[in-house]
């Protein structure tokens, strides 16, 4: 009897240790489970695919396309929805060299910080097979290439912008309608923007705002300028830099003026007002028209068009990495390569409005000749495209999102929101930006 | 199975008297076994009990102990999430920038009054509810049940939804003010309309929870005292307020120890109530709490460092709580005793 209870209680001890292990092994590391990303059980590659928001690959039939051209890979991916909960996860990976991605895409705000301190854990795609250097606007190459020349990612899209408007708001309002003149009207200077605004609320109809947010003005307005945080010695100099300062005027008095609909974008009060069609121009990068459409709906199709922007900028787009990390790197090199040729961008931006970075696609029929039926058929090929050669090389620099984001979501949302002066509004921004970047 | 008698005692006499030969004979195999069987049991007694508990405390060394010492140690150097591993030591110097750290003192303010309320109406409220529900009700079950609803909740779903209802343009509430003239209310831009707002999503969420725990204790009150109070000709809230209270104060100690805590650490509430999604809580800050605030400085800011500093500082004031509700119940304890002494005397 007391033999039993001994042995009950070791076999119970021993139960004990083994879950307990099991249990601190399975948080240990990724490392170990090569097999079941290496490849599955029919003997395929997997590549797995670590994305942000809506890159649209998948939704386009890009991964299908490839599965069929390669049937002995299969492709998964995985999307965390805000870049800004997937940037600091990807660092988290990176600097433990376990659970990444065969292929991890990266924000344009954060390529800079990227190339400068982690280029070592990506593969150089510079040189691979398949990648040509002259495929891609040369500024886009650039960011994503280090002072030794090592290229870490390769450009998928670009955010070449134009101005979205309300042609039935327009109207109303004594404005000009067609694009064409809608263009001319602000062409230029996003002062004259404002000037347009102030027009627009003179007479446009009640309760609609002339823009959606003041911070989607700044950020329209910044993308247009050469400088903007840093100069090219990697010195932060938003606090003296005038066309930083150009743009924060604008933006300020467009919320002083109360022409913005108090929205901020991307949240659901703003989708909310898309819907309800509460403002009459949104700065629009190639990437914007998705929102519009999506939320917009029915109610709002071809009520939209599309104009030039002010001036030409750039407003986002990302890039595709290999970690050095990644199980089947040569696999993943080939896709990477592949995804993000000229031939495949075109046949985003026709499916998804994803703008391309290779600008050797900009003569294929899918973006030359491209027109969106939600925007009553507006030839967006040959805006964008337009917008795009214009857009200017950019200086950018680690932490341009941070400087950003506090720009906008403190100052100028206070400002807009709180009804605070745009010189209390500049200060709040400094000394959060301060605060952001003191280590 | 032995089915008479103990265990441990020798055969029965009946089949050959073991017991005799046992004790004159040098020890047998038979008893030599039957020491270090003993011997093993007296060990098995002694330590097995550490080995049931050990997994608790290995993970308590991996998950927590060694997480709180790592976050120490990082908190005296500067570190950024870029590079984890390449530490610079700067002594205290994250500590001492928070007393000059406006952002970080506008926090701990938040989180106090974010605390205090969402605490004490949520406290009262579960005390009354309680007690309504101590009464023999129809669907007694029903309403326990309903009253942990919340509590099943997740906080992400939840506050989507207050978010929502507390929306400027297209939100319920205002829409209700709408409907009897008053104008809309800005609820994410003021402060204090904002920490209502979210105060109310935490009330929301743990009244039932708390309501169940005092109704647990309310129904271990014997039910006597009541009978007793009632023949004196004390009214309800007479019973309420010197019965049913004094009863319940060690659990009202428990469940204000509880919520201080679950205060001190707000997080997921005022970070999703921020339209933005940001942990800055409002373009003014307006609902910053310390979690946020921690939060902002190691993953949007990247400085972890500065982030371990906050997240220490929010530890020592959880153990400060922790040694003033231990003052407090011992003060509590002793007056008892006090009491009691004071009663037996006169």
């Amino acid at each position: 009897m007391r033999k039993t209870r001994t042995t009950r209680r070791a076999v119970a001890l021993a139960a004990v240790a083994v879950i307990g292990s099991g249990l601190l092994a399975g948080c240990a590391s990724d490392d170990g489970t090569d097999s079941e990303s290496g490849g599955d059980s029919d003997g395929k590659t997997v590549i797995t695919v670590g994305l942000f928001g809506t890159f649209g690959f998948q939704e386009a039939g890009l991964y299908e396309e490839y599965e069929k051209l390669n049937p002995k890979v299969e492709i998964k991916q995985t999307v965390i929805e805000r870049n800004e909960n997937y940037y600091p996860q990807l660092l988290t990976r990176l600097s433990s060299n376990s659970g990444l991605a065969d292929i991890q895409a990266i924000e344009v705000a954060n390529i800079a910080e990227v190339v400068r301190t982690q280029a070592d854990k990506f593969v150089d795609l510079g040189k691979a097979d398949g990648v040509t250097k002259e495929d891609f606007l040369s500024w886009k190459w650039d960011q994503a290439t280090t002072q030794d020349g090592k290229t870490i990612g390769l450009g998928t899209d670009i955010g070449p912008m134009a101005i979205c408007y309300r042609k039935d708001y327009f109207e109303a309002a004594g404005l000009p309608t067609d694009r064409e003149e809608v263009g001319k009207l602000w062409a230029g200077d996003w002062q004259k923007y404002i000037d347009a605004g102030k027009r627009f609320q003179e007479k446009g109809p009640d309760g609609v705002a002339w823009v959606d947010s003041a911070g989607g003005v700044y950020n329209a307005a910044i993308s247009s300028s050469a400088t903007r945080y840093y100069n090219e010695q990697g010195d932060v100099i938003y606090k003296t830099n005038p066309d930083v300062q150009k743009a924060w005027d604008v933006a300020a008095e467009a919320a002083t003026e109360g022409m913005t609909a108090k929205l901020q974008q991307f949240t659901k009060p703003w989708e909310n007002a898309i819907n309800n069609g509460d403002f009459a121009t949104v700065s629009c990068p190639a990437w914007m028209l998705g929102n519009l459409q999506s939320k917009g709906g029915e109610k709002a199709k071809d009520k939209w068009d599309i104009a030039q922007a002010p001036k030409a900028g750039n407003w986002g787009g990302s890039f595709l990495g290999v970690p050095e990390a990644s199980k089947n790197k040569e696999e993943a090199i080939k896709f990477a390569a592949w995804l993000t040729a000229p031939t495949q961008q075109a046949k985003l931006f026709a499916e998804r409005g994803s703008f391309p970075s290779a600008q050797a696609s900009y003569d294929t029929p899918e973006v030359a000749e491209a027109k969106h039926e939600f925007f009553d058929d507006a030839p967006i090929g040959p805006i964008f495209s337009q917008a795009a050669k214009g857009i200017p090389t950019q200086v950018i620099g680690p932490k341009d999102q941070l400087i950003q984001e506090n720009i906008v979501g403190t100052g100028l949302l206070q400002i807009e929101q709180k009804g605070v002066s745009p010189d209390d509004g500049w200060k709040a921004a400094v000394k959060a930006v301060d605060n952001a970047l003191d280590e | 199975m032995t089915t008479t008698g103990s265990p441990v005692s020798a055969p029965p006499t009946h089949q050959g008297g073991a017991a005799p030969r046992h004790r004159n004979a040098p020890p047998s195999r038979e008893a030599r076994r039957r020491e270090r069987r003993s011997r093993w049991y007296q060990r098995d007694v002694k330590w097995s009990p550490y080995a049931f508990v050990a997994p608790f405390f290995v993970f308590f060394g991996a998950f927590s102990l060694f997480p709180l010492l790592y976050t120490g140690w990082a908190s005296l150097h500067k570190v950024s999430l870029t590079a984890p591993t390449d530490m610079e030591w700067v002594g205290l110097r994250n500590f001492t920038r928070l007393f000059e750290d406006d952002f970080f003192w506008n926090s701990l303010g938040n989180t106090f009054t974010l605390g205090v309320i969402s605490t004490v109406p949520q406290l009262m409220m579960a005390l009354g509810l309680a007690h309504l529900l101590n009464y023999k009700l129809r669907g007694a079950t029903f309403f326990r049940v309903a009253m942990l609803a919340p509590y099943a909740t997740s906080v992400a779903a939840a506050t989507l939804v207050f978010v929502m209802i507390f929306g400027r343009d297209y939100g319920m509430i205002n829409w209700a003010l709408g409907t009897v003239g008053i104008d809309p209310v800005d609820w994410h831009n003021d402060k204090w309309t904002a920490q209502f707002a979210i105060s109310t999503i935490v009330i929301w969420r743990w009244t039932g929870y708390n309501t169940l725990i005092y109704l647990a204790a309310m129904q271990a009150v014997p039910k006597d005292l009541y009978e007793s109070a009632a023949l004196d000709g004390a009214s309800r809230w007479q019973q309420f307020v010197h019965v049913t209270i004094p009863s319940l104060r060690p659990t009202i100690l428990f469940t204000i120890v509880v919520s201080t805590i679950g205060a001190t650490q707000l997080f997921g509430e005022p970070l999703l109530f921020n339209p933005g999604g940001g942990p800055n809580g409002g373009p003014d800050r307006q609902y910053q709490t310390l979690g946020l605030y921690l939060y902002e400085q190691g993953w949007t800011n990247l400085h972890l460092g500065r982030a371990s500093a906050i997240a220490w500082v929010m530890f020592l004031l959880l153990v400060l709580i922790a040694l003033v509700n231990w003052a407090i119940s011992y003060w509590m304890k002793k007056s008892e005793l006090g009491r009691k002494a004071a009663r037996r005397r006169s």
